[in-house]
């Protein structure tokens, strides 16, 4: 099988991650949670991996890096610790499902929200920021990359706007992280979420968000911590403040592991090579008569995601035809992006997703090329 | 007599292994343990040094804007 579904789950990790998930299997201890060596261990893992993350993710402040399940629950936190009844939140065309279900639920408690528009090209109409800011607005919530066209967002000018209005800017980094550098400082993020287990390359289960040292966030879980334990409320320190409950701490020593990885490899490099196979991808299938690709923004960066279609071929039952006819994974429908589809204009019929990672190469780059051009042609498109 | 030692304690577990990490770095004698319940009834994990003026002067040279230390106690 040809994994090209990098932007779900990168298939393959670093040999290092499993390692150090074994490791952490074999001699469990339960950080935070006893003063033993053999939990002092497990503390120390959780503490290494926050410095990895922090060092990865340009954050300067490692105890708050703060770990979760994934992308979702750091989002929910965010967003549900941040806004309340009467606030106004700006999100894009382009977010995921993990914003989109936390907005229309928060919007049952009155939180209103306003969202910048995405063109039938894929292109976010920032001109249209501006007009959306309310006296009340209390964040702007954007993708540092749509997870159905690769495309990156202007998170630095939208950020600036956002500032200039009194509001918080929250990042939704999980087609990102990893493999585009990031400097919360320099984009001007306020609260930055991650998973752990996409560019990342750690195990699935891991995730988290990392808060700025001005913000504050209202925690969504409460309980246990290892410390002040005498408090009645959650203690106000981070990590605490936002980690209830024992941490997986194999998984965390995974995405570590997988963290230092990427600091020797060079999270650039990886930008480069995934860049390169998107190129190669979308010159390939861009000669094949009958194909459709979203999302080709002019002077637009874009991480290592293509969304397509032939003719007007059922998502579905193309993707069904390149997994059983060439071997090739990828992923079709909606992709939990339905305002996306809907700007673009494929809610009916979804569209193919090819998305490629660090373990991607050039052969299967061609191969897949060549499946969509066989496709293409028996189309008669 | 007994032997008397520092006790560094910490509001959030990071900076008591953030402490960890400086000394070990810096040479700084000492070891995590657990917060003794006298000092206070919460649990969490403490930095046990020697007593003397000059080991602690160590500490904080080494744990200088890294570390957060909630109060120190001298125990026997």
């Amino acid at each position: 099988m040809i994994y090209l579904n990098c932007a779900a789950t990168s298939a393959q990790k670093p040999p290092c991650v499993r390692e150090a998930v074994l490791q952490a299997l074999e001699s469990p201890g339960s950080s935070s949670r006893g003063a033993s060596e053999q939990d002092l261990n497990a503390a120390r893992t959780v503490f290494d991996a926050r410095l990895a993350v922090a060092d990865c993710l340009g954050a300067t402040h490692p105890e708050r890096v703060v770990f979760c399940a994934n992308a979702t629950q750091a989002l929910n936190t965010a967003l549900f610790g941040l806004l309340a009844p009467g606030d106004h939140a700006i999100a894009t065309d382009y977010e995921h499902n993990s914003v989109l279900r936390p907005l229309n639920a928060l919007a049952a408690q009155g939180v209103m929200t306003s969202y910048i528009p995405v063109d039938r090209l894929g292109r976010l109409e920032l001109e249209r920021l501006e007009s959306l800011f309310q006296p009340h607005t209390r964040l702007v919530v954007i993708s540092h990359a749509s997870n159905l066209t690769g495309v990156v967002l202007p998170v630095r000018e939208v950020a600036q706007a956002a500032h200039e209005h009194g509001a918080f800017v929250v990042l939704d980094a999980a087609q990102t992280a990893g493999v585009l550098p990031l400097n919360m400082v320099e984009l001007g993020v306020d609260v930055l979420c991650f998973t752990g287990h996409k560019a990342l390359m750690g195990p699935q289960g891991t995730g988290g968000l990392i808060v700025a040292p001005e913000v504050s966030l209202c925690p969504l879980l409460y309980g246990g911590t290892g410390v002040q334990s005498a408090l009645p409320s959650q203690p106000d320190t981070y990590p605490e403040h936002l980690e209830a409950g024992t941490l997986n701490t194999p998984g965390i020593a995974g995405l570590g592991a997988a963290a230092r990885w990427l600091a020797t490899t060079g999270v650039e490099e990886v930008a480069r090579h995934e860049r390169a196979l998107r190129s190669r991808f979308v010159a390939g299938v861009s000669a094949c008569a009958g194909v459709t690709i979203y999302g080709e923004v002019p002077r637009c960066e874009h991480v290592a995601t293509v969304a397509l279609n032939i003719g007007g071929r059922d998502s579905a039952q193309v993707a069904d035809e390149l997994a059983q006819r060439f071997g090739i994974a990828v992923r079709a429908g909606l992709h939990c992006a339905p305002r996306a589809h809907a700007a673009l204009g494929t809610t009916g019929q979804g569209a193919v997703r090819f998305s490629f990672g660090w373990f991607t190469t050039e052969a299967e780059v061609d191969c897949a090329v060549d499946a969509v051009c066989t496709l293409a042609h028996e189309a008669g498109a | 007599m007994a032997e008397r030692y520092a006790v560094a304690t910490f509001a959030s577990t990071f900076d008591a292994l953030e402490a960890e990490r400086c000394c070990r770095e810096a040479g700084v004698p000492g070891r995590i343990i657990p917060l003794p319940t006298h000092l206070s009834a919460e649990c969490g994990l403490a930095w046990r040094m020697p007593a003397e003026s000059s080991a602690r002067a160590l500490f904080e040279h080494a744990c200088a804007g890294r570390v957060r230390v909630a109060a120190w106690f001298e125990l026997a």
